[in-house]
């Protein structure tokens, strides 16, 4: 099969300068873009930080709105930092497809021979790796000043860690419907925040477990198994949708 | 049967056809709907523990259902326009997406007014009435969704892919919502377990509920008919039509 479309490839090289060449499969591509996107992030240190900061402001908040009371506050915190994490990596998604899309780069990513559903597919996991992944790391840190109870702390951020990996697979079906929006950010999380619904649930869910004493393995599995599913759909939707928006 | 799948396709044959359904829809819409509401809010006999608030369920459970076929339904054209590009699928889906979202709202508000006396509280936090405020948002997200794009197609598409992610999305919040309920169950406001309902009360509902079907049939083949005409406005047929309406008022 590969080795036909590279003959045919080759005979059309004799006849005329190929648009593009097969160099290296899909595992190059895969690495190139997860490459790309770090390089590029790395290089924008604002985009990066802002969501922890955004985070770290919006748990400030909630004391000072409801009340100093610790005893309180641990009552509150698991859904406090659930929720403010989950605003966080909301706010980050906009930025996921938005500058590739403005120089052109992701028309680039469509046309490559390589499958656009793995290509996407690096460009999420990046996204999760430089947000979801510090936002997990930071919430124990802002899980002290909310007085939340101990022996919750490595629950709150390995639910983080395997919630927000949803929530950028399934953020970034919302972000690339609404990529080709000028003013696409509210209308993104009107459509996204409903379908993160199932997550917060079971996230918050596993730190609650964790401070009752319960056994939060039943949540984590099932956060486990919202990203399995969420893997195995979710990049075929952000292709489709980033089609619709560059065609469009 | 693939030949009949194609001329329903072509949003022309889809005129003719459904102006000759309709009118039979209208009828069982109006026949089911006034039998069931007479039956149910004069005849039917008062619950023993709700008394007769409880005759609200003739109204709340046809639209609750209604709610969740139409967004199947919407999700399931979506599907078809995208494998098919048959453009009257999508022209079904936009004027499917309001009504689902009316029907979504009705069940909400109805639930929240049967709320008062059953539960003594305009809102609960019940699994039920939150998984339909969650639809409600999902409904709202398609229809601004459609409503962003300047381009026809890509709306259509978008949308689409929307409802199709969010038909996959409903029964997980859904299972996820009862479980979250299970563990914040709050004791005092549980609606008692009633006995299965007496045939004189069900029936009336199956009636309504039937009812309830074929007014979303019927509305949906009227308006995807204006939906028709006011896409296809450029096209020789419906010029003609429109022509030979004019020529028949004078």
């Amino acid at each position: 099969m590969h080795s036909s479309s590279q003959s045919s490839e080759t005979n059309q090289q004799v006849l005329a300068v190929p648009l593009r060449e097969h160099k290296g499969g899909l595992m190059t591509a895969v690495k190139a873009t997860l490459m790309r996107d770090l390089t590029l992030m790395l290089r924008r240190r604002g985009e990066v930080l802002n969501p922890l900061v955004f985070f770290a402001l919006v748990i400030t908040l909630f004391p000072i709105a409801i009340s100093p009371d610790p005893e309180l506050l641990a009552v509150i915190a698991p859904g406090l930092l659930w929720v403010a994490a989950l605003l966080a990596a909301l706010l980050s998604l906009d930025s996921l497809f938005r500058s590739d899309y403005d120089d052109g780069s992701l028309e680039q990513l469509l046309l490559a021979p390589q499958p656009l559903v793995a290509l996407s597919l690096a460009k999420v996991a990046v996204h999760w790796l430089l947000t979801g992944l510090p936002l997990a790391l930071m919430a124990p840190i802002l899980g002290i000043i909310l007085a939340l109870p101990a022996g919750s702390y490595a629950v709150l951020a390995l639910s983080l860690a395997l919630g927000t990996a949803s929530l950028s697979l399934i953020g970034a079906i919302g972000a690339a419907l609404t990529v080709g929006l000028a003013r696409g950010g509210v209308l993104l999380s009107l459509l996204v925040l409903p379908l993160y619904i199932p997550v917060l649930i079971f996230g918050a869910g596993a730190v609650q477990a964790a401070i009752l004493g319960d056994g939060v393995s039943a949540h984590l599995a099932i956060l486990g198994a919202l990203l399995a599913a969420s893997l195995m759909l979710a990049p075929w939707a952000i292709a489709a949708s980033l089609r619709i928006s560059i065609n469009g | 049967m693939w030949a009949f799948i194609h001329k329903l396709g072509s949003p022309k044959w889809f005129y003719g056809i459904s102006a000759k359904l309709q009118p039979w829809f209208w009828a069982a819409a109006a026949l089911l709907i006034v039998t069931g509401s007479l039956w149910g809010l004069a005849f039917a006999p008062a619950d023993y523990q709700q008394g007769n608030s409880f005759r609200i369920i003739y109204v709340h459970v046809p639209a609750a259902f209604l709610a969740q076929s139409i967004f199947i339904a919407m999700a399931v054209s979506g599907l078809v326009f995208m494998v098919w590009k048959i453009k009257v699928a999508d022209m079904a889906a936009a004027v499917m997406a309001p009504l689902g979202a009316a029907m979504t709202f009705v069940a909400l508000f109805s639930g929240a007014v049967w709320g008062v006396p059953t539960w003594g509280t305009w809102w609960m936090w019940d699994a039920r009435l939150t998984s339909m405020l969650i639809l409600l948002f999902l409904y709202l997200g398609v229809i601004a969704l459609r409503g962003a794009f300047t381009s026809r197609d890509s709306a259509s598409r978008a949308a689409s892919v929307l409802a199709m992610v969010g038909v996959i999305n409903i029964p997980i919040i859904k299972y996820s919502v009862d479980w979250w309920y299970t563990l914040h169950q709050p004791a005092s406001f549980t609606l008692t377990s009633r006995p299965a309902m007496p045939t004189e009360m069900w029936l009336p509902l199956v009636i309504m509920v039937l009812g309830f079907y074929s007014f979303f049939i019927a509305l949906t083949l009227m308006r995807t008919r204006s939906e028709i005409l006011r896409r296809e406005a450029n096209k020789r047929w419906v010029q003609d039509l429109v022509n030979g309406q004019v020529e028949e008022a004078r």
